[in-house]
């Protein structure tokens, strides 16, 4: 009676999974695919297209950072392996544009100084407050890690640059807020940043909104996880050690274990041994001589 | 208790030893005799006492450059990411060791349900395993909170306010843990000190673990007693250090799968984004591995009730042993308790994917159906087949299934028939 | 003869794998004790700029470089030629004063006693110059220790003059 209360259970959880997949399959939720792109950084054996990277710093520093603030990465970072690696005296160049605040000096005041490459990235705003009012209430959220905080990462990034659209007949928009296909809900706040030739690249990259959106994108990756490159590599020395000293610690605990093996089966034929004394005990004959 | 006795190497070995016996304890886990048949589903002990450890190296060295103040935890944690020589390293494996160390607990306890290692006489060591099992929850938890993101706050938020709901000592606990009226800098800085503490009551606890484990022996893939000292067991060293080191080193592969490649993924990204207090994110979810906890907190439709059903869904595995009273410990030999068996994997890891999911419609109905099946499990199915189920018969010994190969036995009769001349079919 | 060969094989297996854990073990550990190295931001912060164009003849300044002070004097004629005019043998440490102030105008020495590590108090002692109150150490115009328990100068760091008016120290 149990087994077959068991097999009625079985049918109930393949409807219940049937019911979940397909209530996936058919949701309302957002499923626009993101926007395709060939990153460089994608992949077990990602790296970051150093040209871009730097491409993609021009494009936050003249379009992004009158609004949105880097706090978490320094100017050296702009010259550390694994990134842009300007030169040490690019990287120099880029922090003395920028004014710093520090102190107290001796008169208990503080002042503002030329950018060092110790320093952090100077911040359009003094803090969230400053910067949601001088932007309509939204807070132009920090990008230092806006990568990782995103559901889709880099893809989504791309496609949200991508993704203003007018929006479908008799959709309603407040003053300032604009359709997007990608923004969950739809409505965001930011007016769509980059067009074709809003920036001009010194070293001739073509300046369409498509190649704009994919250097500052690759850029943001970079600020999000910039030993991404350090990772990777030291991942794949790990894997090949790992698999070659798999190898060995197999082949030795085989070789350990066959020891064992051998003395078992010396036990196995004592045993049938003694059982055939037994055997012929029972039958009334002379264990000794098997008559 | 066949296992020959230490016997001191040399003047000071002996000196010391008999002040204090750790060569004769090092000895006695070198020789300790395990059951030879053990699987490969045996070696998670050894896999979780190396996640433990991880997490505590890693752990302390996180603590070194971790910041526990609401105004620069998330900073320090990105520091720790961009500055501190191998930080990144340290902080992926801390994180991703979390998630690899209760996967790791999860087959670990998967495996005992199935096998009956947690019946009579190993009670304790089932018992003890809850209760790391237990302080395990309650760590990760209290570190989830100490980046400071949009989870760690309001996870922290959703769970410290339901202990109000316990009547009478309510309010005062979540007092107690918010140190203030809400979530806030207090709160962060007590669950940064007991995150800190409670690893080091885990590994007091582990060691009660494997001592009671020592002292019965361990349980083996067919549940029957195996005779200690004899070719049924090996000496732990090099057998099974070899074996279990063969297993930590697969297991490896797949945690550095995440560490190296894919480190946020079991994560949220909420949690990238700042705590803010005036801002709830769309779907509050724990991490993956308190997911089952979560939906059957959210199953049911009280506070109180929800609370309840929760913790009771923990320790109602703490009377397993006397609920299922069957006498046949293997499922190998327990056709209708294996069926039921799996049943529950699928239950526990739909109420997994649905504690992801908003508490609402088709998800909230099958909630209640994997809380209501959970429960049933436990407390009336088992006991049922415990009384009823017919089990199939048991070898007489761990070597029984190997002589008992087909073949064999023909072979002994006609080996005996042999020297008696004897008809091999009617032994006369 | 096969039984000298197995042996062999058996042991070149466990050796090698002995071997190969043991340089995973030791690859491993690195991080753990690297981590504790000074970090990249506090690397980032080994050099400092100091702006000495407000500074007086015979006036000293303090500054913070890694955590510790560092005293910057211009020096007067006199204490000038009072530091050259020591004789070497009279030095416990013995330096010339050439040696420890290239430009002999500008004096860059680390403000921390050779002894236990103490700050110096400036413009005091027998030497007109620095005098350690902790166990009484005496350092004249050249921060050369004179008198008291200190066994050597005061340290002079790596520097140099970027302009007229602009030292980076570290």
């Amino acid at each position: 009676m149990l087994g077959r209360l068991n097999n009625l259970f079985g049918k109930i959880l393949l409807i219940i999974f049937i019911i979940i997949a397909s209530n996936s399959a058919f949701s309302e939720e957002n499923k626009a695919e993101f926007l395709k792109n060939d990153w460089s950084f994608n992949g077990v054996f990602g790296t970051f297209d150093r040209a871009s990277l730097q491409r993609g710093y021009q494009v936050y520093q003249e379009v992004c950072s009158g609004c949105h603030s880097v706090q978490h990465l320094s100017y050296r970072n702009l010259a550390e392996n694994g990134g842009p690696e300007f030169s040490a005296e690019e990287a120099k160049a880029i922090a003395e544009q920028f004014e710093v605040i520090d102190g107290p000096n001796e008169d208990g005041e503080m002042f503002t100084r030329k950018g060092r490459l110790s320093d952090k990235f100077v911040s359009p705003f003094p803090n969230i407050k400053a910067a949601a009012a001088a932007n309509g209430g939204a807070y132009p959220p920090d990008m230092s890690v806006l990568v990782k905080a995103r559901k889709g990462g880099a893809a989504y990034i791309y496609s949200l640059l991508m993704g203003y659209e007018e929006a479908p007949a008799g959709y309603e928009l407040d003053d300032g807020v604009y359709y997007n296909k990608y923004m969950p809900g739809h409505k965001i706040k930011m007016a769509e940043p980059i067009s074709d030739g809003i920036v001009e690249y010194a070293d001739g990259t073509e300046t369409t909104k498509a190649q704009i959106a994919k250097d500052v994108t690759t850029f943001l990756v970079w600020a999000a996880d910039p030993h991404l490159e350090a990772r990777h590599k030291m991942g794949f020395k790990v894997f090949f050690y790992l698999i070659i000293l798999l190898t060995l610690v197999y082949l030795s605990k085989q070789k350990i274990w066959s020891r064992f093996g051998s003395k078992v089966e010396k036990e196995e034929e004592e045993v049938f041994d003694k059982a055939e004394r037994v055997v012929t005990e029972y039958e009334g004959e002379d264990p000794n001589t098997f008559k | 208790m066949s296992e020959e006795k230490y016997v001191p190497k040399s003047k000071l070995a002996a000196w010391f030893d008999s002040r204090l016996p750790l060569l004769s304890l090092s000895h006695h886990l070198r020789t300790y005799p395990t059951p030879k048949n053990l699987n490969y589903w045996w070696t998670f002990g050894g896999i979780l006492t190396f996640c433990l450890i991880t997490q505590i190296v890693t752990g302390v060295i996180l603590a070194m450059h971790y910041v526990a103040h609401t105004e620069h935890a998330f900073q320090s944690i990105e520091h720790i990411m961009r500055d501190v020589n191998y930080g990144w390293l340290m902080r992926y494996v801390h994180s991703n060791g979390a998630s690899m160390f209760f996967l790791a607990v999860y087959i670990h306890i998967f495996r005992s349900l199935y096998f009956g290692s947690y019946k009579a006489p190993r009670e304790m060591i089932w018992i003890t395993g809850l209760l790391i099992y237990f302080l395990m929850m309650a760590t990760a938890f209290m570190g989830y909170v100490l980046p400071w993101g949009q989870m760690s706050f309001w996870g922290a938020t959703v769970i410290t306010n339901l202990f109000s709901a316990i009547p009478f000592i309510g309010e005062s606990v979540t007092g107690w843990l918010w140190g203030g009226f809400s979530v806030d800098n207090p709160t962060l800085n007590r669950f940064y000190s007991l995150h800190y503490l409670l690893p080091f009551l885990i590994f007091g606890l582990v060691i009660l673990h494997i001592w009671s484990l020592h002292v019965p022996g361990n349980n083996n893939p067919i549940g029957i007693d195996v005779r200690k000292g004899s070719s049924e067991t090996m000496p732990f060293h090099p057998y099974m250090v070899m074996k279990d080191l063969f297993a930590l080193l697969t297991f490896l592969l797949i945690f550095f799968s995440f560490v190296f490649f894919l480190p946020d993924f079991l994560g949220h990204p909420d949690n990238y984004i700042p705590a803010d207090p005036l801002v709830t994110p769309a779907h509050i979810v724990p991490e993956w591995y308190l997911l089952p906890f979560y939906a059957i907190l959210r199953a049911i439709p009280s506070k109180l009730g929800g609370v309840i059903f929760m913790f009771a869904s923990i320790f109602v595995l703490a009377v397993l042993p006397w609920l299922d009273s069957s006498k046949v410990r293997s499922s190998t030999f327990r056709p209708i308790y294996r069926k039921f068996f799996w049943v529950l994997v699928v239950i526990v890891i739909l109420l997994g994917y649905l504690g992801a999911k908003p508490p609402e419609g088709i998800y909230l109905i099958l909630a209640r159906i994997g809380t209501a099946y959970y429960f049933i499990h436990f407390l009336i199915l088992l006991p049922l087949l415990s009384r009823y189920e017919k089990t199939d018969p048991l070898p007489m010994s761990i070597s029984d299934p190997v002589l008992d190969k087909p073949g064999v036995i023909d072979k002994f009769k006609k080996m005996a028939g042999k020297y008696e001349g004897e008809n091999v079919g009617t032994f006369k | 003869m096969s039984k000298e060969i197995k042996p062999k094989r058996r042991d070149f297996l466990f050796t090698a794998t002995y071997t190969v854990g043991a340089v995973g073990l030791g690859v491993t550990i690195w991080p753990l004790v690297d981590q504790m190295n000074p970090d990249s931001s506090v690397k980032a912060l080994s050099t400092t700029e100091v702006d000495i164009s407000s500074i007086e003849p015979g006036k000293t300044i303090t500054v913070l470089w890694r955590g510790k002070p560092i005293f910057i004097r211009r020096r007067t004629k006199k204490e000038i030629a009072e530091a050259a005019a020591v004789d070497l043998k009279d030095l416990k440490d013995p330096q010339k004063d050439s040696e420890r102030a290239k430009n002999p105008e500008w004096l860059v020495m680390v403000g921390v006693c050779t002894h236990l590590g103490c700050v110096p108090l400036g413009d005091k002692g027998e030497y007109k110059a620095w005098f350690c109150p902790c166990h009484g150490s005496h350092y004249d115009s050249s921060g050369r220790i004179r008198k008291g328990p200190a066994p050597k100068n005061l340290e002079i760091p790596k520097y140099e003059f970027v302009d007229n008016n602009t030292i980076k120290i570290g």
